[in-house]
């Protein structure tokens, strides 16, 4: 199968010469296309950071990062620009809908400033907004919308531009658990029926066991890897509590 | 610890309060430079009537600066609540900390303290250099010598401008006080996390409101263009003033809501790149500033025309001068029985006895007649008069005509390089070049209007006013001189007998000390004369009145370089202020904005969109943004500044659109300025998300 995404041994470090901090130590692993992988730890263990490398919005230490057999950590300016716009979709806990834009709108951007006609981006913002059940809040603002419809439309953001790998970061910190449960299925539904990769970041094991794979991550290292390997969500879910457990620390705020 | 917090909190957010203070700065320099005009010009050396202009001049500035002081004022009170309400999150925290409102509110009197004392002493040296170069310009335009230049600091414009800071500057502390201590803590706090709610207004209603403005600003353009007529009383110019005013305002709420519709149905135009992002941007700012953008229009618009107006009346006054006052002098004598010799040596003989030299003084002496026939106006314009006072009731046709012999009229025009004319024996000619009555004596002669004098009857050789004038004049104000055959007239209707002249020196000074003597000759003749009246007979003296009047090229000049000196000052000085307070809004709003600006822009950048787009989309907000009210203000002077035109002829002077262009040239320099400024700050601060 295709390696959409591969790290090889990427290394960061904040401060300086007096007081390193290793956020990141020393971490490979690849992502295949089409896989629906979760990345776990506690706050402070560096997935955030990890993921920040990954979408070029920091940058690694040392180490690469190979995305669709491109090295992206040799991107600059407008490459990077053009990279980001390419070939990945964002999607975070706090939305980053523009506030002024409806729905439409929002997603339509992620198109139109790819210079796509005005006239598919109609087309393919309707379809995809019917698969994702939000065609009744296009013409919504995000203020007029739901915590959970508004994940759900910064989702369809991020595919419509059929980006090669999804990265998420934390998408259900800010939901109740019944959007929560809502977002993850058009996760499923993006990954199985429309072959999406997504890479996601997240602390809660709930959210977590949609995933295919489970990487858990402890002071900048992988800790352990989990496959769901045709088991049910909710066995893969016990798999993942049991990981927890053995992590210890505060990373227990399972649903 | 409080002032410690208020130096660290200007520093920290100099960026900001950049171009607040630039524009203080400015305030202050500009202010302090027109009120020491007076203190400027000490230095010049001038005579006694341009002294009398420049002390006018410079009250009439003083009076201007109370009103200039309002509108800064204005200015500063609203960029400090701006600068107030983006430090919200701030001050929260400081009331959370267990900070009292009154120590929030000292923090900010020492802030604005600070910041007026930075501003005042900055202006004033700036001002100073400044007004340096203004003695220059004054100098230059009274055509004065600079007996040596000389540093010049005026302390009492100094301290005017101090004391007129300082009360606003203790405005804006009691405002801020006051605002302050209405602020609830709750709003403090979620100030930052307010969602931008955009409330698209009902296109139908839009739509309306807006061909409702846009028929109220119709009828208002043709209340001051085609139907200015009816505007012959000044007193009725509120009305398409106030119409302007509602309509722009109208036009405003309604535009913004309309732009956005129709941008977003032209789809092709709408989803290209960050157009939807730039428009929704606009959309949602313009909504909350209706008002203030209203008001920025307006001041652009009178900027404008009061700008345009007055640097073309001072072209005209310049020009019209050449053209109007040819020879260096004239004097007139109205007729009196006694004298019998009306003529050329009785006036010298006046003259050279009262004690100016006509021989030595003097050539190129023309001297001519004029007569009154007990034809007024009323007569002459026959049939039209009627019309005319039907249409226009408030027109005074009562006055007499003035009557010129031909061969008397061409020998004037033959020293003044005008056209002379020839007539047949029942033939007249008006000559006139006041646009206003031209226009009105045009309609009659159009007509063949015939008059009657001594039993004669005249009819006009030409269907208009042939352009022309016998005494000289700063402007274009002769309002009609009927010529005739020589033989039209007897002695008993002569009314007034005059020569005009030029000098036999063209060295300025020489000129200047011939004028003198002749304005003290001819008062000495008017003074003899009273007196003679006054003794002789009592029941006279009433309708004598002066007996003899002069004028001269130089005193023409410097009342018209005078008044065209003060105009320009008084529009320079308000469309400086004007411009910079309407510049300093739009891009205090756009940089207190930023903050939200740079979520969105981040956000931008995060699902990749190139920085060159993220400039041009900055770009194009800003522009629209400063565009948006310029754009009006420039249609609203187009219909201003034809009736600013109209004004200017019925005064007798012609428009030059040569004006335009420099009034252009001023508001490209500061508007354009401020624009470049503003969108420098912004990308800075959204650059460093």
């Amino acid at each position: 199968m295709e390696t959409i995404l591969r790290i090889d041994n990427i290394e960061k470090y904040y401060g300086n010469r007096s007081s390193l901090t290793k956020a990141i130590d020393n971490i490979s692993f690849e992502v295949d296309k089409g896989e629906f992988v979760a990345i776990m730890g506690a706050s402070g263990s560096g997935k955030t950071t990890l993921l920040n490398c990954i979408s070029t919005i920091d940058r690694v230490t040392s180490g690469r990062i190979y995305v669709g057999g491109q090295d992206i950590t040799e991107l600059k300016g407008n490459k990077l620009n053009r990279f980001r716009r390419e070939q990945l979709g964002f999607i975070f806990q706090d939305f980053n809908l523009l506030d002024t834009l409806t729905a439409f709108e929002n997603i339509a951007l992620a198109l139109s400033i790819q210079g796509v006609h005005a006239k598919e981006i109609q087309k393919r913002v309707s379809q995809l907004a019917c698969e994702l059940g939000i065609s009744d809040v296009l013409d919504k603002y995000p203020y007029q919308m739901s915590g959970g419809q508004k994940q759900r439309v910064a989702s369809a953001r991020a595919i419509i531009t059929n980006p090669k790998l999804i990265l998420a970061d934390e998408p259900t910190g800010a939901l109740d658990s019944k959007a929560s449960r809502m977002l993850l299925e058009s996760f499923n539904y993006l990954n199985q029926e429309l072959e999406a990769t997504i890479l996601m970041v997240t602390h809660d094991a709930f959210t977590a066991s949609y995933a295919d794979r489970v990487i858990f991550i402890k002071d900048g290292k992988i800790f352990n890897e989990i496959l769901k390997c045709g088991s049910t969500r909710k066995e893969f879910f016990d798999k993942i509590i049991d990981v927890v457990t053995l992590l210890g620390g505060d990373l227990n705020n399972a649903v | 610890m409080l002032f410690k917090i208020s130096i660290k909190n200007i520093r920290k957010s100099f960026k900001d309060y950049a171009i607040y203070f630039f524009t203080l700065i400015l305030g202050v320099a500009v202010f302090y430079v027109f009120n020491a005009i007076d203190s400027q010009t000490v230095m010049l050396k001038v005579n006694s009537s341009v002294y009398e202009i420049i002390k006018l001049m410079t009250d009439i500035l003083s009076g201007v600066s109370v009103f200039v002081s309002f509108i800064l004022g204005f200015l500063i009170i609203y960029a400090s609540r701006f600068l107030i309400k983006r430090r919200n999150k701030e001050f929260g925290i400081y009331m959370i900390l267990g900070m009292g409102k009154r120590k929030i509110s000292l923090i900010l009197f020492i802030e604005t303290m600070l910041i007026g004392v930075i501003s005042l002493a900055v202006g004033i040296v700036l001002g100073t250099v400044a007004s340096q170069f203004m003695s220059v310009i004054v100098a230059n335009m009274f055509d004065a010598d600079m007996t040596g230049f000389r540093f010049i600091f005026s302390s009492e414009a100094c301290v005017k401008t101090i004391v007129y800071f300082a009360i606003m500057y203790v405005l804006v502390m009691l405002f801020n006080t006051f605002s302050i201590s209405k602020c609830r803590l709750i709003d403090l706090l979620n100030a930052g996390k307010k969602n931008e709610k955009v409330t698209m207004k009902n296109p139908l209603i839009c739509t309306f409101v807006f061909v409702i403005a846009v028929g109220l600003l119709s009828y208002a353009y043709w209340l001051v263009t085609a139907g200015a007529f009816k505007l012959n009383v000044m007193d009725k110019l509120w009305l398409p003033v106030g119409l302007g005013c509602v309509a722009t305002f109208l036009i405003f709420w309604s535009v913004s809501g309309l732009l956005i519709r129709i941008f977003t149905s032209i789809k092709s135009v709408y989803y290209r790149g960050v157009n939807s992002f730039v428009l929704r941007q606009f959309g949602s700012k313009i909504n909350t500033m209706v008002f203030s953008t209203t008001v920025i229009c307006l001041m652009l618009f009178i900027t404008i025309s009061v700008l345009a107006g007055a640097l073309s009346m001072k072209d005209s006054l310049k020009k019209s001068l050449s053209e109007c006052a040819p020879v260096d002098m004239q004097v007139r004598l109205k007729y009196s029985d006694e004298a019998d010799a009306s003529d050329a040596d009785r006036i010298c003989r006046l003259l050279t006895d009262n004690g100016f030299d006509t021989d030595t003084y003097l050539k190129d002496i023309t001297a001519y007649n004029m007569y009154r026939t007990g034809l007024t106006a009323a007569d002459t314009l026959g049939e039209y008069a009627d019309i005319l006072i039907s249409t226009n009731p408030l027109v005074d046709l009562s006055g007499q005509e003035l009557f010129m012999k031909l061969s008397d009229y061409n020998r004037v025009a033959g020293l003044y390089g005008l056209q002379q004319h020839s007539l047949n024996e029942d033939e007249y000619i008006v000559i006139a070049n006041y646009k206003y009555m031209v226009d009105i004596r045009n309609a009659a002669l159009k007509n063949g209007q015939t008059i009657v004098v001594g039993e004669k009857t005249y009819r006009p050789r030409y269907s208009e006013c042939m352009d022309g004038f016998v005494t000289i004049s700063a402007q274009r104000i002769n309002d009609g001189i009927f010529v005739l055959p020589d033989d039209a007239f007897d002695d008993s209707q002569l009314y007034i007998t005059g020569i005009s002249a030029n000098y036999k020196s063209s060295d300025k000074a020489w000129k200047n000390s011939a004028d003198n003597k002749l304005v003290d000759t001819v008062k000495l003749i008017n003074k003899k004369n009273s007196d003679s009246v006054d003794s002789d007979d009592s029941e006279a003296s009433g309708s004598v009145g002066s007996l003899a009047n002069c004028e001269t090229k130089g005193g023409i000049a410097q009342n018209g370089v005078g008044l065209g000196a003060l105009v320009t000052f008084i529009a320079l000085y308000l469309g400086i202020i004007f411009l910079i307070s309407s510049a300093a809004i739009l891009a205090l709003k756009e940089l207190s904005d930023s903050a939200d600006n740079k979520e969105r822009y981040g956000m931008l950048r995060k699902i990749g969109v190139d920085e060159r787009m993220i400039d041009m989309a900055l770009f194009r907000q800003i522009g629209i943004f400063f565009a948006f009210p310029l754009l009006l203000a420039v249609i609203h002077s187009i219909f201003g500044l034809k009736f600013v035109n109209l004004i200017l002829s019925t005064m007798g002077m012609s428009s030059m659109m040569a004006s335009v262009g420099t009034t252009a040239v001023f508001l490209v320099l500061i508007y354009g300025g401020y624009f470049v400024l503003t969108y420098i700050c912004s990308r800075g601060i959204i650059k460093n998300g």
